[in-house]
């Protein structure tokens, strides 16, 4: 194409616009980089979308957290509270407070904006969370993803800072009791703890550098290496390219979806002012975070129902869940004169270490049981996955049994049960619900795909019942169509790979190890139905004698 | 003096300051507790409310807390309790307590206003105690600022900072407190109903409990200056919500976006 263009005389714009646009382009040439672009191809399904949601989320919070800025002022002097809220008429308080007080009852919009503020951050952390999940259920952190998969686990921490360091700005009660929480845990870890809380807070809690410091880690440091890893994310995106999910005509080697440029584009731009959208009118008709309820901080009073927000609430929930004493062994040691609080420093840190760690490592543990090199475009259907998923879930299980440990408080008042009650089911839960849900999952995700086989070999039931000449009843079943039946025979179930000989002909322990994993990886299995038993199913569908008692045994069951 | 003197080394001298101590103690006692007391001004009552009180007593409460409100197994002596511990149980429909259970719940009263004001004759005429507390200290019209701090600082720990209730131990627990009543809030702080601790008036002064009151009327009366309250239960709510109406909507979005091609 573009031998041919040069061939011809040099493009002449016949319009201002046009001699504009060629000025630029000769200089940069977006064309090309538009062409490029313009015909990338996005497969189309709402489940790639809350990455989207995220990416969204994130341009409203620089925006709104942009006019916060304009009047927040992060300094912990003293100042008595003059603003036009008469609950708070006079009352003592930092500067931040009365600042944050100040936006959100006599600066114009300013309430507005510190909801918008709020809701998108809850909505960015959860739409990462989300997105995280799809992304872990439909295998697509397989290679060539992994380091992707990576970035995104960084995100979801960094999100995380990002919101607990926004989360103690207005320096309310709230707010405070949550930097007292983190002062305890930080105060746990043996040896340096100490120290680091008095590194942190400028001396003894809380003293007068805390906002200050948190302002800058969450409007300057944690934004930035945010915005990076977003860079690097969608780079590694448009490198990769998108994954799809399995269909007639999909596979390893292409994308079959919809180009970026132009309706691709202009539905991604339509979709942040949906995002937006939804978040304005949460900011409009419902309140988040009422800093005025909780009064200025002060670091006695501890206000009944104090959590954090959601995606701290797990760390908070493990905390609330650990006994301080079981049958008289107490989690609490003196060594060597100081004082080690086990009970603060494991649920604060062992469960969000095992989540994250097991989240990090988990694509190069697949990939070391299966032994699979091969690039991986075309997802899974979570079923198809047994045990990734089963994993998935039970670990999902785990990590909602602390979040609910979070509100357990409010489990109790508004299901009329008791506290105590609640405490001990959900540390049962801890230790037991994991593994329920892998065992019932894995169940599932058999049975389902013993499902898709039963249709794909036999058709979907109808429900039209027919009486044969000599009294009997079958069920017709009506066979499926090509493309149907692609979706449920064309996907591979890996069967348990045995331990093998290395160069040396030896067979190591750790790969009798990978061997053993595999096994309980690929042990129970269902096979996709094969063309020669698809044939064999269809031929004798048409024999109706055969087809009759082959219903009578399975309606006989 | 020096007889005084000369007899300090009497073998009994030390037994009369023992004595004297003892007394001294106690009657400082006596009156610093006698301080915190609110005395029962029986003067409102008439005999007949009294007398009409004891028998709706011995009808209603007499199987669980004794004739003459001496106390049983089933529920403590209410001699001395004062009538406003009676006004605030009886009038919220917590006393006759509809079940056992962890705390006695609320529910619409069984007594009118009347035979409640006679039932707190009767158990205020059994000996001093709180009395209902006075109008001008209920007219929410002292420093709500002052009584937000006293809140937050006395208050907040059970019943939430926006008074949204909260849990105790056991299924016990702190109720929400928009659309109570000043008296019965005032009452609760002066009685400690259930599981409430007492803020006596040496802890609490009655103008500080005008000030709570005042802060707990404005509040509920100024409602949420940010749209829907959620329950004024803070991040949960909150989470949940974000969670299930605002990832729902988005979601719902997601698929009609997507809907239009295959």
């Amino acid at each position: 194409m573009s031998a041919s263009s040069t061939a011809e005389a040099p493009f002449v714009p016949k319009t201002k616009v046009g001699s504009f646009t060629n000025f630029v382009d000769e200089r940069v040439g977006g064309s090309g980089i538009l062409r490029e672009f313009g015909r990338k191809v996005f497969p189309d399904h709402w489940s790639f979308m809350f990455g989207e949601v995220a990416l969204y989320s994130f341009v409203i919070l620089l925006m709104s957290g942009t006019f916060l800025t304009f009047f927040f002022d992060p300094s912990m002097a003293e100042t008595h509270y003059q603003g036009s809220y008469t609950p708070l008429y006079n009352v003592e308080m930092s500067v931040a407070y009365n600042s944050s007080l100040n936006i959100s009852f006599d600066v114009r919009g300013g309430l507005f904006m510190r909801q918008v503020h709020h809701w998108a951050a809850l909505l960015f952390v959860a739409s990462l969370g989300v997105h995280m999940l799809r992304v872990f259920f439909t295998g697509a952190f397989r290679k060539p993803r992994e380091m992707n998969w990576v970035v995104g686990g960084v995100l979801l921490i960094l999100a995380m800072a990002a919101g607990f360091t926004g989360y103690s700005l207005p320096d309310d009660l709230l707010s405070g009791n949550g930097l007292r929480i983190i002062d305890g845990v930080i105060k746990s870890i043996p040896v340096i703890g100490t120290y680091i809380s008095f590194f942190l807070f400028g001396g003894e809690f809380p003293g007068t550098a805390i906002i200050g410091r948190l302002y800058v880690l969450h409007i300057l440091l944690v934004p930035a290496l945010i915005l990076l890893m977003i860079v690097i994310h969608l780079f590694m995106v448009v490198v990769h390219k998108h994954t799809q999910y399995p269909g007639p005509g999909r596979n390893d080697g292409n994308v079959v979806g919809y180009p970026l440029g132009p309706v691709y584009a202009a539905k991604a731009g339509g979709f942040f002012f949906i995002v937006f959208g939804v978040l304005a009118l949460m900011a409009a008709a419902f309140t988040i975070n009422p800093i005025w309820n909780y009064g200025p901080y002060d670091p006695s009073p501890v206000s009944a129902g104090t959590q954090p927000d959601w995606y701290i609430g797990f760390v908070d929930g493990a905390l609330r869940l650990m006994p301080g004493v079981v049958n008289n062994f107490h989690f609490e040691w003196i060594v060597f004169g100081h004082t080690l609080t086990l009970n603060v420093l494991l649920p604060a840190l062992v469960p969000a270490g095992i989540i994250f760690t097991v989240l990090f490592m988990y694509p190069w543990i697949e990939r070391w049981v299966t032994k699979d090199n091969r690039e991986h475009h075309v997802l899974d259907r979570p079923r198809n996955a047994p045990t990734r998923t089963a994993i998935g879930v039970a670990g999902f299980t785990w990590y909602c049994v602390m979040w609910a440990a979070a509100g357990s408080d409010l489990i109790a008042t508004h299901f009329h049960v008791s506290l105590n009650d609640v405490t001990y089911w959900l540390r049962t839960l801890f230790f037991i619900g994991p593994i329920i849900a892998f065992i019932v999952t894995k169940r599932i995700a058999l049975a389902l795909q013993r499902k898709d086989r039963e249709i794909a070999l036999h058709g979907r039931e109808t429900g039209r019942i027919v009486r044969l000449p000599h009294g009997e009843f079958i069920e017709v079943h009506a066979p499926l169509d090509e493309y149907k039946r692609y979706k449920l025979v064309g996907f591979e179930s890996p069967a348990p790979l045995p331990a093998q000989p290395n160069e040396h002909g030896v067979v190591t322990r750790k790969e009798k190890r990978r061997a053993a994993l595999s096994r309980w990886f690929f042990e129970d299995r269902v096979a996709p139905a094969t063309p020669a038993e698809l044939e064999a199913a269809h031929s004798h569908g048409h024999h109706e004698a055969i087809a009759a008692g082959d219903e009578q045994k399975s309606l006989s069951h | 003096m020096k007889a005084l003197s000369q007899k300090r080394r009497h073998p009994l001298a030390a037994i009369a300051l023992l004595l004297m101590g003892l007394l001294l103690t106690g009657g400082l006692y006596a009156v610093a507790t006698s301080v915190n007391q609110a005395k029962a001004d029986t003067t409102s009552y008439s005999a007949s409310d009294v007398e009409q009180g004891g028998k709706l007593f011995a009808a209603n409460c007499a199987t669980c807390h004794g004739m003459g409100a001496s106390g049983s197994q089933d529920g403590p002596s209410l001699v001395g309790v004062g009538a406003a511990a009676v006004d605030f149980q009886v009038g919220t429909g917590r006393m006759p307590m509809q079940m056992n259970g962890p705390q006695a719940q609320q529910k619409p009263a069984q007594f009118n206003e009347e035979q409640t004001k006679q039932l707190s004759a009767y158990v205020a005429s059994l000996g001093a105690g709180p009395a209902i507390p006075e109008e001008h200290l209920l007219d929410g019209k002292g420093d709500a600022a002052k009584g937000g701090e006293l809140f937050r600082v006395n208050c907040a720990m059970c019943h939430n900072a926006a008074a949204a209730g909260g849990a105790l131990t056991r299924g016990k627990f702190a109720p929400a407190l928009a659309g109570v009543s000043s008296q019965h809030i005032y009452e609760a702080m002066a009685t400690g109903p259930q599981n409430m601790p007492v803020f006596n008036d040496s802890n609490v002064t009655p103008e500080d409990k005008r000030d709570i009151i005042t802060f707990l009327k404005t509040i509920e009366a100024n409602g949420s200056p940010g749209g829907a309250d959620l329950g004024s239960l803070g991040p949960v709510s909150e989470g949940l919500f974000v969670w299930v109406a605002g990832l729902g909507v988005i979601i719902a979005f997601t698929i009609w976006l997507t809907s239009r091609t295959s």
